[in-house]
């Protein structure tokens, strides 16, 4: 075997760094306009367009104006139901993407066409998947991790990456919780354990407990 | 599995830095891989000669340099390397969200044939 004579190129560039540059210019767009966005990641069935549907419904009831980007592999069943909110939303079909991309924000929010001056907030829920879209800027002030109490207590400590890289996690399913027998607290402790200083929020969609303090949270945003 | 979107982004940016060197081809691809890029090494080691198909980089040897996670601890004044899940300091069991290293996922060099005139063939 011949030894080839090389030479090194140094760089230094960070593989998703186009990503990232997109990310940052649709930050600094969200933040020009004054809409908070927000990038609702978790594992598939946890509860995203449910948590999605009613914080809508409560923000265009308390005169807010939000909008919503739904991911999903296929189908446009998530829009349509969170339309009925009475809040602008537009599907994401990823296709065979296991995560959304700030590239595929920026077109879908042209295409829509939205005046993001005339909006308050800015919901987009990523494709259901606790690893893919960790790495992934899309330009949100504050990333929302979801954790359903049929998931069980160890979630958050098997997938560390993706609750570490949330600003806030959401436990949600809250009119499940004695039915699975989950130990709340040790959830919190675990989400705490892998993300240090976390904001923790209990909800149930379906009864609205827990509701109130997630959208003072957003109403004081 | 988004390890294939990365290794095309990986090729990407690899072939346009042989392609500015005026590379013909690419030996060798350095990256640096962190504990909390949420990048699985064997699938991007095996998702990367399929990116590299029909591309400068077709071939290249891929080389990853696993970076631990490495916090700032506060109460301890210094840069502590936590057990594998945890973000807690070995030394105090304080937590600590100050990430001094562990999320990287960059290119740090490409290896390409040297320049010299090829010997030629009798």
């Amino acid at each position: 075997m011949s030894t080839l004579s090389t030479r090194l190129l140094e760089i230094r560039t960070g593989v998703l760094s186009k990503n990232d540059q997109l990310a940052a210019r649709l930050r600094e767009r969200f933040q020009a306009a004054g809409v908070l966005a927000l990038n609702l990641v978790s594992s598939p069935g946890s509860g995203k367009t449910a948590l999605l549907e009613r914080t809508l419904a409560e923000l265009v009831r308390a005169g807010r104006r939000p909008a919503a980007l739904v991911g999903d592999l296929a189908t446009d069943n998530d829009a349509r139901r969170l339309e009925r909110s009475g809040a602008l939303v537009r599907q994401i079909e990823t296709r065979d993407m296991c995560h959304l991309e700030a590239e595929m924000i920026a077109a879908h929010l042209d295409a829509a066409g939205w005046n993001l001056a005339e909006l308050d907030y800015l919901f987009i829920e990523n494709v259901g998947n606790l690893v893919c879209p960790s790495g992934y800027d899309l330009g949100e002030q504050a990333r929302v991790v979801l954790l359903s109490v049929t998931e069980g207590e160890d979630k958050p400590v098997k997938y560390p990456v993706l609750f570490n890289s949330a600003d806030v996690a959401i436990i949600t399913k809250l009119d499940l919780a004695e039915a699975c027998g989950i130990d709340l607290a040790l959830t919190r402790r675990n989400i705490e354990e892998v993300r240090p200083g976390i904001t923790i929020f209990e909800t149930s969609a379906r009864t609205g407990a827990g509701m109130d303090a997630w959208l003072a949270w957003l109403m004081a945003r | 599995m988004h390890e294939l979107s990365i290794a095309l982004s990986l090729v990407e940016i690899v072939e346009e830095a042989a392609r500015r060197a005026g590379a013909e081809r690419v030996v060798a691809v350095h990256l640096r891989l962190g504990a909390m890029s949420g990048v699985v090494r064997e699938a991007l080691e095996f998702c990367f000669p399929l990116a590299a198909q029909n591309t400068l980089v077709e071939g290249a040897r891929l080389e990853i340099e696993t970076v631990p996670l490495v916090i700032t601890c506060t109460p301890c004044g210094r840069d502590v390397q936590p057990e594998e899940g945890s973000f807690r300091c070995p030394l105090c069991g304080a937590p600590s969200m100050h990430i001094r290293q562990g999320r990287e996922l960059e290119v740090t060099g490409v290896e390409v044939p040297d320049a010299e005139p090829a010997m030629e063939e009798h």
